[in-house]
């Protein structure tokens, strides 16, 4: 029972930040119908501005954590400029090649910079685990899980509320139509990659935090963990992206727990080839029949 | 009002339409007919700036449009209610009304005119809470076009608002043109149900593979043996 709720409370933490990066490859898909397989790499930016600003600098953290959210949200909105907005009418295919051409750049461009070699994120807080009982929750997991929720309930309330959220669903449903509304599709395409590289920053800070070594592929493995999320629960759908990212971390965790570390990956496969079989649009998609 | 001047548009190497000239005057409901692929979701979206022409002019309140972007265009004044509905689906009715007066900052007055929409649909107002995916497809419509009426338009474009509704629908949608009309909207329809378009019209023009080959007066267009033969089934 103790080995289960603690590897529950691990996968929510591990979850909490996959379900946030995911949001971002979600909020893309559903816009832009792109796979922006350069999004793991924010991440990477995201750390690799934080240990800059902190471990070589010396900045306070809290301006730190801010300017490298900033750095994620700056890369995501040129990258969509330069890289994807001039192929926005070309067929999908380039747009996805250019996406892994990105990637490549970003990933390579900081062996460039930093080198190959990992370099240790540096402690941003240190406070004692909370005592439940038998159970030890360590302070970064509540905080993770509280910064996760936090973001989402507020991204929930932005697309449901703000007037350019609204505009975000609509271009993501229906881009033409949208634009009759007198609606700026660029505008809205520059927020959504601007909230979700901000979220992908927000993750890259607790993702470090779990896993504290910084390297030019940090990104690749939550990158893609996030992805699989995203699909689990139905790519372009955000509620679909959190709980993705939750299932995922969950099913890793209590993998680790109870069966191997080795078989993790393989278990998160499994369950994305068993949903995607059944339900081929993903958890909370629907493989939805237009009425015309 | 809106007047189009020998407007050229190729998809590729296809040359849709072919020097499409015609107006509409304030007050007008003016209808386009022709069959399949004559070329008519095509010129109301050259007019939105949905998809790029050669040559040609649109002009709208004396304004060319042609470099406008299409997100600016409703603000002049010109709505746009799209070939199949296009509602958002995964937003409720009152949210895609709310889309519809995107542009708008007169609070008072935008509200005012949904309550004029629901006047108009008093369905809408019933389900302003529900997914415009989950409504049935004349309730789509009706919300299509209330959408578009959102933006207080000074001329409303409509690709065929009949398109697979039942009759009675059909009879309802078209007298609402009719009450939009008066209201004092300009309407221009496009239409493949011809006899319903003609008979709410005031002036019509007829479109064969991409040319205007026929224009008159709605009364004349209906008595047209032409029209008669081709487009109303009675000879
Ligand atoms: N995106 C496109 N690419 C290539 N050809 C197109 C495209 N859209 C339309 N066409 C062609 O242009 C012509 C006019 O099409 P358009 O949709 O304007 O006709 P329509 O009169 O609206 O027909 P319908 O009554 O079926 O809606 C057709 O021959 C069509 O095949
Ligand atoms: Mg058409």
């Amino acid at each position: 029972m103790i080995l289960f709720l603690n590897q529950l409370i691990n996968g929510l933490h591990v979850g909490s930040i996959y379900a946030l990066i995911a949001l971002g490859y979600t909020m893309v898909y559903g816009i832009i119908k792109l796979i922006n397989f350069a999004h793991g790499d924010i991440l990477m930016i995201g750390a690799y501005t934080i240990v800059v600003t902190i471990s070589f600098m010396g900045w306070p953290i809290a301006v730190a954590i801010i300017v490298s959210i900033l750095a994620c949200v700056l890369f995501g909105v040129v990258i969509e400029r330069f890289a994807y907005k001039p192929l926005r009418s070309s067929p999908k295919i380039s747009s996805l090649i250019t996406a892994i051409g990105v990637s490549m750049l970003l990933q390579n461009g900081a062996q460039l910079i930093f080198s190959p070699n990992p370099k240790p994120f540096p402690i941003l807080l240190n406070a004692p685990p909370l005592n439940l009982g038998p159970l030890q929750i360590s302070f970064t997991t509540i905080l993770t899980f509280a910064v996760a929720i936090i973001s989402m309930i507020s991204l929930q309330g932005f697309v449901s509320t703000f007037k350019m959220g609204k505009a975000m669903r609509a271009v993501s449903e229906d881009m033409d139509a949208a634009q009759l509304m007198g609606i700026n599709a660029n505008h809205t395409i520059t927020a959504t990659f601007a909230i979700g590289c901000g979220l992908a920053g927000v993750g890259a800070l607790l993702y470090c935090m779990a896993y504290p070594t910084v390297s030019p592929t940090l990104g690749s493995l939550p990158g893609i963990k996030a992805f699989i999320a995203a699909v689990l629960g139905g790519i372009g759908i955000m509620p679909g992206a959190m709980l993705g990212g939750f299932i995922l971390g969950i099913a890793e965790s209590l993998t680790k727990g109870y069966i191997s570390s080795q078989l993790s990956d393989a278990v998160v496969y499994g369950i994305l080839i068993i949903v995607l079989l059944f339900k081929p649009a993903g958890l909370l998609g629907k493989s939805v029949s237009e009425k015309v | 009002m809106l007047k189009i001047e020998n407007v050229n548009l190729f998809y590729g190497a296809i040359h849709a339409l072919h020097d499409i000239s015609f107006h509409v005057a304030p007050g007008e409901i003016v209808t386009l007919i022709g069959a399949n692929g004559a070329g008519k979701t095509s010129i109301l979206h050259a007019i939105s700036s949905l998809i790029p022409y050669r040559d040609g002019e649109v002009i709208f309140s004396g304004k060319k449009l042609k470099k406008l972007p299409a997100y600016e265009i409703v603000n002049m004044g010109l709505a746009h209610v799209p070939e199949g509905r296009r509602v958002f689906g995964r937003m409720t009715v009152k949210e895609n009304l709310d889309m519809g007066a995107y542009t708008r900052h007169d609070t008072k007055e935008t509200h005012a005119d949904m309550q004029r929409v629901f006047q108009h649909f008093p369905r809408l107002k019933e389900r302003r809470g529900q997914l415009a995916g989950t409504l049935s497809g004349g309730e789509q419509q009706m919300l299509s076009i209330g959408r578009a009426l959102m933006s207080r338009p000074k001329l409303l474009m409509m690709d065929e608002p009949s398109m697979g509704l039942s009759p009675i629908l059909v009879s309802e949608i078209f007298s609402i043109i009719r009450e939009i009309n008066q209201e004092g909207t300009t309407v221009l329809l496009v239409e493949q149900n011809a006899h319903m378009a003609l008979s709410v019209a005031n002036r019509g023009y007829v479109l064969e593979t991409g040319r205007v080959v026929l224009e008159g007066a709605a009364k004349a267009l209906l008595n047209n043996s032409e029209v008669k033969r081709a487009y109303l089934g009675t000879a």
